[in-house]
């Protein structure tokens, strides 16, 4: 299933007069201030390693000058590393010559900038096309592409302006297009959403992960912003001072922040926001399949306790209580005492379902599409979870509700 | 030692050392000149043809027909009405003052020492953005180009190849290029980092960043350049006259021996006149290529 696509291995950036002189010191494990009192470089990277599959969003994130801008530039090498393994397919990208390093540049991977990086002095259309042009397709076929390219992106009509006539999120959705006219199979995002208003900012998340489903390219996206890091990341790493302190999926990093560095970071995140049901509930352990009064009282009985779901081939079907059964009597048909209640969705985000845990009296069922039970979410879990958090996160849940 | 007049005059070497030295050096380069003056001569043959061509070309053209050009191209470069009439005016009075000749004569140095200089500049001035070594070293030789009296470097070119246009055009030069040169470096170094990155990242090669995206983004620097060669050509036309280059420059020339305030005047005005035409059509043009640049903010 994951089938890895690009893989670092041992990576180290040092900047400097001579970085090579340098990676004793480093090697040794000196610190970043040290190396750079003593010998005057930066070291930018240090011992990276990490495996990008195809298909996945990989969220690199950092705090300002972690390395992140470095990290990403080496992909594509407009920064060449001190030491280390760049692979991408089975392309050792150091080996390329400069010209198999250009070739490589215009068809494999292609790029958005956090300034934009658009081109002043061409129209819209002209920058959207500018990959092709590099590469030498004809004009035509290069104008009709970007055409179809910008309509995607949402600004059909915008052809003939200029950059410098565009607001900030329009100019990115042009970065955006210039990248994925090219039809590269790596998009490289170097903090592409930081320089835009909060709600422009959600809006191209929103349509970056709307893009993806459908191109389901293989995505590096920088930034230093947690919530959008958990937001549109299938994996992420966590980067401080040129160091990989912590890789994995979102609730990994939520549930398991490897260091007080991670931990820091991770305080302030709305977990409610960012989790979703299935990482918070538990196995379905209170469910009855019988379907005479009868059979259930046993199994209720067995379960030890004063409900269950009830659970027959066709899935679920409602809760039972211990009360219902004891009233019943035997000639009452067995759907009477199976009573509806509401049930949430394992991808549903925390937040969306507090109100339902909260009102029921009883954990709620979890139930997938299919119809099957997956688990049970309990005020309980839910209230671990988010109690975990900052009390200000709980406040906030709360006056959502109210 | 009992002389101590060191101490209150300066030191200074021998006047036979001095005097050995001037006439060893001017005697090399004298037999430098004869020896190889001929040849270099020969080099600027084909530019000495042009410059000949083009400055009979512009006096034989009828005079009216010769302002409805330049209106025309003012007016392409321009479009500006306003900047037409004050261009008709002014060579309407050049005409009727009886300069039109020294006139045409003039536009035509200006014109080959502006594209020399250009054909010449644009391509250092992006050696030198290209390298640090080359901007050390070119540096302070522009420095000195621009600060050298003119007349000190007009001694070895006349000496080289004797009075007339060629000599001037490389007098010209040489005062008039350091512009064009360090605007063109300038413009190039402060192209945005994150669009060359930009091209780059989507596989332009050397040539396709330089003509695709450094020379277009430098281009209204190189044009501030390009404005200011051509102010200081101008203002290079009295000093050339000197070593034999025909046009408004030499009745200046004349009027100072002569004390003839009027034509001395006259002739002043009409190089106000074209360096304001050059100034404001060059400027113009710069400005209505960069309108792209001006952000109309629409959402
Ligand atoms: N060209 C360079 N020369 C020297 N130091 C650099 C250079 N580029 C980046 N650095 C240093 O490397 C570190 C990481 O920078 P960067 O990758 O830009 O961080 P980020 O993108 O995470 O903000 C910083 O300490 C920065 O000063
Ligand atoms: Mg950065």
């Amino acid at each position: 299933m994951a089938e890895p696509l690009i893989q670092i291995e041992n990576l180290y950036k040092v900047f400097g007069k001579n970085p090579a002189s340098v990676m004793t010191l480093v090697h040794e494990g000196r610190s970043k201030e040290d190396i750079l009192a003593e010998t005057g470089h930066t070291l930018g990277l240090k011992n990276i390693n990490l495996t990008i599959n195809k298909g996945e969003i990989f969220v690199i994130m950092g705090l300002s000058g972690s390395g992140k801008s470095t990290m990403i530039r080496h992909f594509n090498r407009l920064i060449e590393p001190t030491e280390g393994v760049i692979r991408v397919e089975n392309t050792d990208v150091m080996k390329l010559s400069a010209k198999e390093l250009e070739q490589f540049r215009r068809h494999k991977m292609s790029m958005v900038f956090q300034r934009f990086g658009l081109m002043p002095h061409r129209t819209v259309l002209d920058n959207v096309a500018y990959g092709l042009s590099i590469q030498g397709v004809d004009k035509a076929e290069r104008n009709g592409k970007a055409r179809e390219w910008l309509e995607t992106v949402g600004l059909a009509g915008y052809e003939e302006q200029y950059p410098a006539q565009l607001s900030g999120g329009q100019q990115q959705r042009v970065g955006l297009a210039r990248a994925l006219c090219t039809d590269a199979e790596i998009l490289l995002m170097d903090e592409a959403f930081s320089a835009l208003d909060p709600l422009i900012r959600s809006e191209m998340q929103d349509q970056l992960i709307q893009l993806q489903e459908q191109l389901h390219k293989t995505i590096i996206f920088i930034t230093h912003d947690l919530d959008e890091a958990l937001r549109i990341g299938d994996r992420i790493a966590i980067l401080k001072d040129g160091e990989m302190v912590q890789q994995g999926t979102p609730d990994e990093i939520l549930l398991n922040p490897a260091t007080g560095y991670v931990e820091a970071f991770v305080k302030d995140v709305n977990r409610a926001r960012a989790l979703t049901v299935e990482t918070v509930m538990k196995p379905p352990a209170r469910r009855i399949t019988a379907d005479t009064i009868g059979e259930a009282l046993e199994q209720m009985k067995r379960i030890r306790g004063d409900y269950a779901y009830y659970v027959s081939d066709d899935g679920y079907q409602g809760v039972v209580t211990q009360q219902a059964l004891e009233d019943a009597n035997s000639e009452t048909p067995f759907e009477e005492v199976v009573e509806a209640i509401p049930h949430v969705a394992p991808d549903a985000i925390l937040e969306s379902v507090i109100p339902e845990t909260l009102e029921s009296q009883y954990s709620l069922p979890v139930v997938d599409e299919e119809g099957e039970l997956k688990g049970e979410l309990s005020r309980r879990s839910l209230a671990e979870v988010l109690g975990d958090a900052e009390s200000q996160t709980a406040a906030e849940s709360s006056d959502n509700r109210g | 030692m009992a002389d101590s007049s060191w101490l209150t005059k300066f030191p200074q070497m021998d006047r036979s050392d001095l005097l050995a030295i001037r006439k060893s050096l001017d005697s090399a380069y004298r037999d430098f000149s004869r020896e190889y003056g001929d040849v270099i001569e020969s080099f600027f043959d084909p530019l000495l043809t042009f410059l000949v061509w083009f400055e009979k070309l512009l006096l034989s053209t009828p005079w009216w027909l010769m302002i409805a050009i330049i209106v025309g191209l003012v007016y392409a470069a321009s479009r500006s009405w306003k900047l037409c009439a004050g261009v008709l005016i002014s060579f309407l009075l050049i005409g009727y003052f009886g300069m039109w000749n020294d006139t045409m004569r003039t536009m035509s140095i200006i014109t080959v020492c502006t594209l020399v200089a250009i054909g010449l500049g644009i391509p250092i001035g992006i050696l030198m953005a290209r390298s640090d070594r080359a901007q050390n070293i070119i540096t302070p030789m522009l420095d000195v180009m621009q600060t050298m009296p003119a007349f000190v470097y007009l001694i070895p070119v006349v000496m080289l190849l004797g009075i007339g246009k060629i000599p001037g055009v490389i007098a010209v030069v040489i005062y008039a290029i350091p512009p064009v040169i360090r605007l063109t470096n300038l413009g190039i170094r402060l192209v945005d980092r994150e669009v060359l990155e930009a091209a780059t990242a989507y596989g332009a090669n050397a040539r396709q960043r330089l003509l695709g995206v450094q020379l277009p983004l430098a281009l209204p620097t190189i044009m501030a350049g390009i404005n200011q060669t051509i102010m200081m050509a101008l203002s290079m036309v009295v000093i050339a006259s000197m070593i034999g280059v025909k046009g408004l420059g030499q009745p200046v020339l004349k009027s100072i021996t002569n004390q003839y305030f009027t034509v001395g005047l006259l002739n002043g005005l009409a190089i106000v006149a074209l360096a304001i035409m050059f100034d404001r059509v060059s400027q113009s043009y710069a400005k209505r290529t960069q309108r792209h640049m001006e952000g109309v903010q629409n959402g």
